[in-house]
């Protein structure tokens, strides 16, 4: 079943003289439990997709069904809550409130969700054990290293218990060991609690972890690629 | 949570708050320091306006205060006088007769209200007699004594025991007049009040323009508790209809006024700092918002409402104004703790301060009201402050707001 139904998306960015033409015509759909990467070169549209995808921009024509609600068709307050409730965000950088601790960064949009107390911490702490931060809860985003910061950014993203993650090419700030990280836990969180990652790379062995590979180029999507074969689990 | 983040983002940038808080405490402290100091100014200005000049009510005939005609009199003044007496919380009664008339030394001569009195009667009501600077209340001087004030005296160029002559019209309209020896100077701080009124003995007085010495305009009424004085007021006015009963918010009017006056004038300056403080504040919040923007778009893009990315801008304004404004307070009120106990003395400044009856020695008094008032001032400074500076946060949309290198 299809979460995520993108159809036929246009992106026209005519502010200044020149028109962009960021995503031109890209029709996708998304399954549950997907883990897939967008890749392409600098300015090929894989930051205005994902964006759309979140609601964070509108499209200039085409549509985004996300289990059946048109995204764009939400009224800004609707579609503020909509993307709380549904869909988890992991930016390149700045995704953290400095001044809240890594428990309470996670925490944060349980709190907006009205969660209870009870229900917050627990999740908290087994999302912070599941990114290996245990520990590491009590310290501020300025005392953990970027690859740590991005793993509290990943288990915030997972708090509200979205139905898919977006993540803009997270480990573009990491060095090689913490993309590593970055990527197994992903994985791991992506199989455990079966929510759809969507994330975009342009780094080799980032693709490489992927499941689904989807190529754009100039905005238009140049090859879709399914690795389904998984010997290894099931 | 939101307040959470709100109060430690104040500390994100300790020197540019610190700067902020520091001109808002300063600014607090002087309005503040301003309040109880007016306060103290106004309520001394008060109670001696009360308890040296016009006492708690006064009871007259009707119509005496628009032309003093001497026939204006209350008829029955002394059954008058004993039921006065006897009324709980009446502690002191004294009935005056009242007359407009000349006075003149050997140099020169000029309009006052003489009232005539009884000493021992007129000591329950008010406390003049206890402000003479020379001389005795009506004491020392066997016939026809008489109490002026210090100001009156320089103006007739007169000393104790001097003559001055009193010019009236009598009962029969005809003019009389008769020589007093002074036997008081009286020292307050209300020069017009020492210019413009003389006291006589009673019987002096009424044996001057021929009427009975037991002939009264006016009485005076004092009370044990000054919080019973409205109250006892509108009891005696239904009580004597015939009667002109009046508290001395009424028969002062001016001494009414002087609170209110006090106040406004402490809040128009506290105003004027605080739009001052104003324009700093907004500058502080929008240096923050430009810095956070991107922060702010992930705020919203992680599904924070505008509602609430704003509340909590307001919210991070409001407390740092409130930081400085109640540091200001405790500052204000710590300076008006210094100087509670031993007063500020104006006298070098203050020349003309005392013809209006207004002491050159300040003690400052403190009031819950303005605390309560500044605050709120404070707390609608960050409120308004931070208006324009959060709405500039709502225009960027998440995805610049992240996009923005
Ligand atoms: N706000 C904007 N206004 C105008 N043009 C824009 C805007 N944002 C992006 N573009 C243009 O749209 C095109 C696609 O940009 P986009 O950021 O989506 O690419 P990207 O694939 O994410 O690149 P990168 O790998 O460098 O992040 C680029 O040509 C870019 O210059
Ligand atoms: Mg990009």
């Amino acid at each position: 079943m299809n979460i995520i139904e993108i159809k036929e998306l246009h992106k026209i960015y005519d502010e200044s003289e020149v028109k962009v033409h960021a995503v031109n015509n890209i029709s996708l759909n998304f399954e549950k439990g997907e883990f897939a990467a967008i890749v392409g070169p600098s300015g090929s549209g894989k930051t205005t997709l994902l964006n759309m995808l979140g609601g964070l921009d509108k499209p200039t024509d085409g549509n985004i069904l996300i289990d059946n609600t048109n995204l764009h068709k939400l009224r800004s307050s609707e579609l503020i809550r909509f993307r709380m409730m549904n869909i988890g965000f992991v930016f390149q950088a700045y995704n953290l409130i400095p001044v809240l601790t890594a428990k309470e960064n996670v925490e944060f949009i349980m709190h907006l969700q009205n969660k209870n107390k009870k229900e917050r911490e627990e999740r908290t702490m087994s999302l912070l054990k599941a990114v290996g931060l245990e520990g590491r809860e009590n310290s501020r985003p300025s005392k953990l290293s970027g690859g740590q910061q991005q793993r509290v950014a990943v288990a915030r993203a997972l708090a509200s218990k979205p139905k898919f993650v977006l993540a803009d090419e997270p480990t573009a700030n990491l060095d090689s060991k913490s993309t590593e990280q970055l990527l197994s836990i992903m994985e791991e969180l992506n199989k455990q609690e079966h929510i759809t990652f969507i994330f975009s790379t342009h780094d080799q062995r980032v693709v490489n972890k992927a499941r689904r590979v989807i190529t754009i180029e100039d905005g238009k999507v140049i090859s879709d690629i399914r690795k389904d074969v998984e010997s290894d689990s099931k | 949570m939101i307040q959470s983040i709100a109060w430690r983002n104040i500390w994100r940038s300790p020197l540019r708050s610190g700067i902020i808080i520091a001109a808002i405490s300063v600014g607090m402290a002087a309005g503040m320091f301003s309040a109880t100091f007016t306060k103290g100014w106004m309520n001394q200005r008060l109670e001696a306006g009360i308890e040296t000049e016009a006492s708690h009510i006064r009871i007259q005939a009707p119509l005496f205060d628009e032309n003093y005609d001497l026939k204006e009199y209350i008829p029955d003044t002394e059954s008058l006088i004993t039921s006065l007496s006897s009324i709980d919380h009446v502690n002191g009664v004294s009935p005056h007769l009242v007359i407009q008339s000349m006075i003149a030394s050997a140099e020169t001569g000029t309009g006052v209200k003489i009232v005539g009195i009884d000493a021992t009667a007129e000591k329950s009501v008010t406390n003049l007699y206890s402000k003479l600077g020379e001389g005795k209340y009506l004491e020392g001087i066997k016939r026809n004594p008489i109490v002026i004030g210090r100001n009156l005296a320089k103006k007739l160029k007169v000393k104790l025991r001097s003559k001055v002559v009193i010019t009236v019209q009598d009962a029969d309209g005809n003019i009389t007049g008769g020589a007093f020896r002074v036997s008081g100077i009286f020292d307050i701080t209300n020069g017009m009040y020492e210019e413009g009124n003389v006291f006589v003995r009673k019987e002096d007085l009424a044996r001057l323009v021929n009427m009975k010495s037991s002939t009264t305009h006016e009485i005076l009424v004092h009370l044990d508790d000054t919080e019973l004085i409205d109250e006892m007021a509108i009891q005696l006015k239904s009580q004597y209809p015939e009667l002109k009963v009046q508290s001395w918010k009424e028969s002062m009017p001016e001494l009414g006024y002087i609170n209110e006056i006090g106040n406004l004038y402490t809040y128009i300056f506290v105003i004027i700092i605080l739009l001052a403080l104003g324009f700093g504040i907004v500058n502080t919040m929008m240096m923050v918002i430009l810095e956070r923007i991107k922060e702010i778009g992930m705020l919203m893009a992680v599904g924070m409402s505008k509602l609430r990315v704003f509340s909590m801008l307001m919210l991070e304004t409001v407390m740092l104004t409130l930081t400085g404004g109640v540091l200001g307070i405790l500052i204000g009120l710590w300076a008006t703790y210094l100087t509670m106990e031993n007063g500020i003395d104006l006298s070098m400044y203050s020349e003309g301060l005392e013809n209006f009856g207004y002491s050159p020695m300040v003690y400052p008094v403190l009031e819950m009201e303005s605390i309560i008032v500044i605050i709120l001032l404070v707390i609608a400074t960050g409120i308004i402050a931070s208006i324009y500076p959060a709405r500039k946060a709502l225009k960027y949309n998440p995805a610049d707001a992240i996009r923005t290198d």
